[in-house]
């Protein structure tokens, strides 16, 4: 098995070879000592030349993080012969930027109509959750083009509520 | 001895109350929302009823569901536990006149602390020292101002039945009295359903610290020593630790005495709690009366050897106190750590969802009082406490030690939680140091932002990146049955977590 690794945003070349009833382990070239053990599901014993790590997996909704102890890392395991483009582009700081719910909860009040100049960091929209209204905020100095929040009704995370420009 | 009681609550404090129930042979009876029908004090309870849709006002407020239901499954008591009912007079009222007991003080004391402008009334009479200000609420934002003229800016406007933060604003000049005012009321009437809002100077930076009393029903009253509570954010308490740091036995003693005086001249009966202000010189003021089982109760437990909830039942059953206050020590030291749903990296903004995975601290000197299980979805409708992790050890020292490792081990994904936040606490030198005031977290949160430097950190990652790099190809190949092959369809790169996300243990030891 070969597989490059992305591990906040730097690669590696990792090679996995299963011999007898122990892994063969190089990685970015380089032979490794290691022996694996799932303990349960998404945790990992890891021994690295006699060095100990608990590593927990953790799938959020956009990313694969990799736990090694108390550090976290972002990871991404891709198939170096696999034909996907590697250079997606990030998102352009300089052009509109949609406004995100965080989280779930419901919109309490708008602070702002659409087509008013906001400043960086200028409260946007209302949410309650847990008992806690929480301000949500304008990321860039600009313009609202949009505003789809609706007060008093539900959202959930990753819902637009606001594109500023 | 009772024989059963009904739990008028949810979530952790739930949890714990089942347990003495449990320990005591006492059959429990839970009562749940739509949203908490698998939480897991419903699993632990012996007996569990629906009690409406998910808003606390249409369940865990309504008190005739609740004594409808204590009623049907023939519960002789209820525990309130905090927050919700816990300090209803009006419910404890209720209790009476349908004959169950309600396991706390009577209406006549909870009415006389419930309203802190009442309760600062009868102090004030009973010669307990508080702090300047008004004791009645204001009319006007004009007596605000006049008032606030008089006892000097900075002033903090709070809700006369409130709790917790809600209802309760900073002011720190005439221009922003008027709005703060409006909104501490439009919070208190949402919250408390009472917008009556009085006004207080502000001691700056001050201790909060409480001190935990116990009364029967025979006109026994001790005191038990006191909390430091005062790491806080937004008025709500994130960390708090017995004995404190700054409370030497003379001021203790001082202290426990007042406190006795307060519940004395309130009759009152069953746990409360006696908070007071302390400023820069060690004057204390009290500031109110808590006439519930605080949240924090455990550091007390833990420092006294005695179970409050045990002793909180066994007073309500008309049992005497079972010792006196010469019989009570303080012994060791410990420290809790609120464990709450809420997101660092975003402003500690709450974060309900589904926890994925859990993995749990135990050992030497640690105590976990939980209401969450892996699998299980945090509700968005209700406090984001998910847990309280506490640490006990012969000295403060020792204490912080095991709550260090122990942090070091617990492990909530799908979530986000504070739980790097109090890495981080432990590890500042103000607070080994004990240096602490109420402003104490959020200068310690300003810091973060632009003075720390995150080299260390950044070379332990570095270090541990291969290791990571290892376990993501082993992971993928031993424990494929993962949502992990989402990978790569996401739009973009994965982000790289941030310097807080990642935050060590290796930091908080150093």
């Amino acid at each position: 098995m070969v597989y490059e690794v992305m591990v906040d945003g730097k690669p590696h070349r990792l090679e996995l070879e299963k011999a007898a009833s122990r892994w063969e382990c190089r990685l970015d070239g380089k032979p490794v000592n290691i022996d694996a053990v799932i303990t349960r599901h998404n945790v990992l014993s890891l021994l690295v030349d006699g060095r100990a790590y608990e590593i927990k997996r953790e799938q959020t909704a956009t990313d694969l993080h990799i736990w090694v102890g108390t550090t976290c890392f972002a990871v991404e395991l891709r198939d170096p012969r696999s034909l996907r483009s590697r250079n997606l582009a990030a998102e352009d700081e300089k052009g509109p930027r949609k406004i995100f719910a965080p989280m779930p909860g419901r919109i309490v009040r708008l602070l702002v109509v659409e087509n008013s100049d906001v400043e960086a960091g200028q409260g946007i929209v209302v949410v309650e959750a847990m008992k806690m209204q929480n301000e949500i905020k304008s990321p860039k100095k600009g313009i609202v083009k949009k505003i789809s929040a609706t007060p008093g009704t539900a959202v959930n995370p990753g819902d637009v509520l606001a594109i500023v420009e | 001895m009772f024989k059963k009681i009904l739990i008028a609550n949810r979530g952790e404090i739930a949890v714990r109350i089942i347990a003495a129930c449990r320990e005591m042979d006492i059959a429990t009876v839970a009562v749940y929302s739509d949203v908490d029908r698998a939480a897991l004090y419903v699993r632990k309870s012996d007996e569990a009823y629906s009690i409406g849709p998910a808003p606390a006002a249409e369940s865990y407020l309504r008190m005739d569901k609740i004594l409808d239901v204590a009623k049907r499954a023939g519960a002789e008591a209820i525990h309130p536990g905090y927050g919700f009912l816990s300090e209803n007079a009006k419910f404890a009222q209720g209790c009476a006149d349908a004959g169950v007991k309600f396991i706390g003080p009577t209406p006549h004391s909870m009415e006389m602390m419930g309203s802190k402008t009442r309760a600062r009334q009868e102090m004030e009479k009973a010669g307990v020292p508080v702090v300047p200000g008004t004791s009645r609420g204001l009319v006007s934002p004009e007596e605000g101002e006049e008032v606030a003229a008089r006892i000097g800016y900075p002033v903090m406007l709070k809700a006369a039945a409130g709790g917790g933060g809600k209802g309760m604003r900073l002011v720190h000049s005439r221009e922003e009295l008027r709005s703060a005012l409006e909104s501490a009321r439009s919070e208190a009437q949402r919250s408390f359903g009472d917008s009556e809002v009085y006004i207080e100077k502000a001691i700056v930076n001050p201790r909060h610290i409480e001190m935990q009393v116990l009364a029967d029903e025979h006109g026994n009253t001790v005191w038990l020593g006191e909390r430091e509570c005062s790491i806080q954010r937004r008025h709500q308490k994130v960390l708090e630790e017995a004995p404190s740091p700054v409370v030497d036995r003379d001021m203790r003693r001082r202290m426990g005495e007042v406190a006795v005086k307060v519940a004395q001249a309130a009759d009152y009966t069953n746990a409360g709690t006696v908070e007071f202000l302390v400023d820069q010189q060690k004057n204390f003021y009290f500031l109110e009366m808590n006439t519930r089982l605080q949240v924090e109760h455990p550091v007390t437990e833990l420092t006294t050897g005695l179970d409050l909830v045990h002793l909180q039942i066994r007073i309500a059953a008309g049992e005497k106190l079972p010792f006196a206050q010469s019989d009570v020590e303080i012994r060791g030291h410990a420290i809790e750590c609120r464990i709450y749903a809420e997101d660092p990296d975003n402003n500690y903004f709450p974060s309900p969802g589904k926890i994925t995975l859990l993995l749990e601290p135990s050992g030497p000197g640690i105590r976990r009082d939980s209401g969450m299980y892996e699998g299980w979805s945090v509700p968005v409708d209700y406090d984001p406490l998910l847990a309280k992790l506490i640490g006990y050890g012969t000295d403060r020292e020792q204490a912080i030690m095991r709550l260090q490792r122990a942090l070091g081990e617990y492990f909530v994904a799908g979530i986000e939680t504070n739980i790097s936040l109090f890495e981080r606490i432990l590890g500042d030198a103000d607070f080994r140091e004990g240096r602490l005031d109420t402003g104490y977290l959020e200068r310690l949160l300003a810091k973060g932002n632009a003075a720390i430097t995150w080299d260390a950190l950044e070379r332990d990652a570095k270090a541990l990146e291969p290791i990571a790099a290892i376990a993501a190809g082993m992971f993928a190949v031993l424990d494929p049955a993962s949502p992990g092959s989402k990978n790569g369809d996401t739009g973009g790169p994965a982000a790289t977590p941030s310097n807080w996300k990642r935050k060590g243990r290796s930091e908080a030891l150093r």
